[in-house]
């Protein structure tokens, strides 16, 4: 069953050093406050899994968190590029990154796996596609039945899961609302699933009965942090703050600008800041 | 640049959206890929095609936005769509189980026969940049009906060999995609912002067949970085109408007074 307790709390018992780990969010719903917590508590050596790094990866690979991302699309979104991964990858800085490049098919397709509870997925595709060279766990397998050659990819089963949703009830059920993405995949994929929420409701009587709801026994701990998604938006809370993203891009660019802002933001910072940063971005939700 | 007989003028880059936006068709189901071709897309669903459904890589099928996304991912195309899928759902029900008519792509990198790099420039392991990369684009390459690709003309972006595939179009040319087991047709059509391509039916390389009013051959040649070449009977695009243009217009103006006010 899932456990209220502080963000601090819910980070420090269910993340180590050396674990995969993905805190996922497509566009929506970014787990920023959960990412800034891990930053905070300074872990080391940690695979990070996500089908879209954006500005948390970004700022995990600049403070040297990271051994090795698996992903599939490495950019900021509607702005760019992500300079610290960049840094990372083109000139090894602050550390080498391994990286593990998939297309979102197969990334979804390897989540859906590991919920699934299968070894591996099978799929159509990187047909032509140069990944398929360069990746090594990307490999092909046969169909029994018309000798098809499929695209395979191992499961995603990583050892915690962080996503963000809107809402948990008092008994800890979860609900997501608007682009679901990938979370339910990479909550039931994973050994442990932490979760932020922008508030905690009575119960779920009220709601349509087909809405996306991950039940409190799905999930480990569930820490309540209003706006815990800023920048990104939470779908009938608040929009995206999109001036952050562009101001990031500049941020990002310069290695001591960079670590000035990390101090000020994230390390010396709390996640009862999150709800003053996405004040101006209510009205609009 | 002037538009031939009409009265307002239009820039290049209207002309390549107003272009790409009159390859839709009210009955297709267009996978709308990040960047150049959403605006192509949703004007061609506010002028001949209303009825077109666009789909985004976050799951919201049949998206119909007052105002061009910031993301691929953003809450106004929730709210319009007819529905919104996992993810998981949309590559492998969707894309995959061949919904998609066509497949609407950016491009840092292109080759003449329609292959796409957004990867690497450089080498892979050792990138002089690092881009984005696939995203969702090396299945919709391979799994949308056929592809249409938009992107402004350069030597940079139009290159005699891409540094990694990416996407794949049509490879090496002529067969490849059958060889490789692809059933879908591939790249069928390419608009910048100075012309009108398609790929030749037998070698299957990207053969200018329409000049945007205006412009010369020479300007097409010196902006790409193959030898280009031009149909036998090479067409002039007509200019953008005043609803073509108007239409993107109030979509941009829109655009910038929703993101500035939520700001």
């Amino acid at each position: 069953m899932a456990m209220f307790m502080p963000l601090a709390q819910a980070v420090s018992e269910n993340l180590k050093n050396g674990d995969s780990a993905a805190f996922e969010g497509f566009t929506h719903l970014i787990p920023t406050a959960a990412a800034h917590e891990a930053i905070r508590q300074g872990f080391r050596d940690l695979t990070l899994i996500r089908m879209t790094p954006d500005l948390i990866y970004d700022q995990m690979i600049g403070m040297g968190m990271v051994r090795k991302m698996v992903f599939s699309y490495v950019g900021n979104p509607g702005v760019g590029l992500l300079r610290r991964a960049r840094d990372a990858i083109e000139n090894g800085y602050p550390r080498d990154l391994e990286i593990e490049e998939h297309s979102h098919a197969g990334m979804a397709n390897a989540y859906e796996a590991g919920a699934a509870g299968l070894p591996f997925a099978a799929f159509r595709g990187y047909l032509g596609a140069e990944l398929a060279r360069v990746t090594p766990t990307i490999k092909s397998v046969t169909c029994p039945f018309t000798g098809e050659v499929l695209a395979a990819v191992p499961a995603l089963r990583p050892d915690v899961s962080f996503i963000h949703a809107q809402k948990a009830d008092r008994k800890g059920n979860v609900l997501v609302e608007g682009i679901v993405g990938v979370q339910k995949e990479a909550v039931l994929a994973a050994k442990r699933a932490v979760v932020t929420v922008e508030e905690v409701v009575d119960d779920f009587d009220d709601l349509h009965p087909n809405l996306c709801v991950l039940p409190s026994w799905t999930i480990t701990a569930i820490a309540v942090v209003p706006g815990g998604a800023h920048p990104s938006y939470a779908h009938g809370h608040y929009v995206r703050d999109n001036a952050a993203y562009v101001a990031w891009d500049e941020i990002a660019a310069d290695r001591e600008r960079f670590a000035a802002w990390m101090q000020e933001n994230v390390i010396e910072a709390t996640p009862e800041d999150f709800a003053g940063r996405v004040k101006h971005l209510r009205k609009a939700a | 640049m002037s538009g031939n007989g009409n009265t307002q003028a239009f820039t290049p880059g209207e002309m390549m959206t107003i272009a790409a936006s009159r390859a839709l068709k009210g009955e297709d189901v267009c996978f709308v890929g990040i960047g150049a071709p959403s605006a192509a897309c949703n004007v061609a669903r506010l002028t001949h095609a209303p009825d077109i459904t666009l789909i985004y890589e976050s799951g919201t099928i049949g998206t119909a936005p007052d105002v061009l996304p910031l993301s691929i991912g953003d809450g106004e195309l929730c709210d319009t769509a007819v529905t919104t899928v996992p993810v998981p759902e949309m590559f492998r029900y969707w894309l995959q189980g061949g919904r998609v008519s066509i497949g609407f792509l950016g491009a840092a990198q292109l080759d003449r026969f329609g292959n796409i790099n957004t990867t690497v420039i450089g080498d892979y392991a050792h990138p002089k940049t690092r881009l984005p990369g696939g995203g969702g684009a090396p299945e919709i390459a391979s799994s949308a009906g056929e592809i249409y690709i938009t992107m402004a003309q350069s030597k940079r972006g139009m290159v005699d060999k891409i540094d990694f595939y990416t996407s794949f179009g049509h490879g090496e040319g002529g067969d490849h995609r059958q060889r490789l087991g692809i059933t879908t047709a591939g790249p069928t059509l390419l608009i910048t912002d100075l012309a009108i391509w398609k790929p030749d039916p037998v070698t299957k390389e990207f053969t200018v067949v329409s000049l945007h009013p205006g412009v010369t051959r020479q300007q097409v040649a010196d902006t790409c970085g193959w030898t280009v070449r031009f149909a036998e009977e090479l067409a002039e695009t007509p200019a953008p109408t005043e609803l073509e243009l108007k239409t993107l217009r109030d979509l941009q103006a829109r655009t910038k007074a929703a993101h500035a006010a939520a700001n």
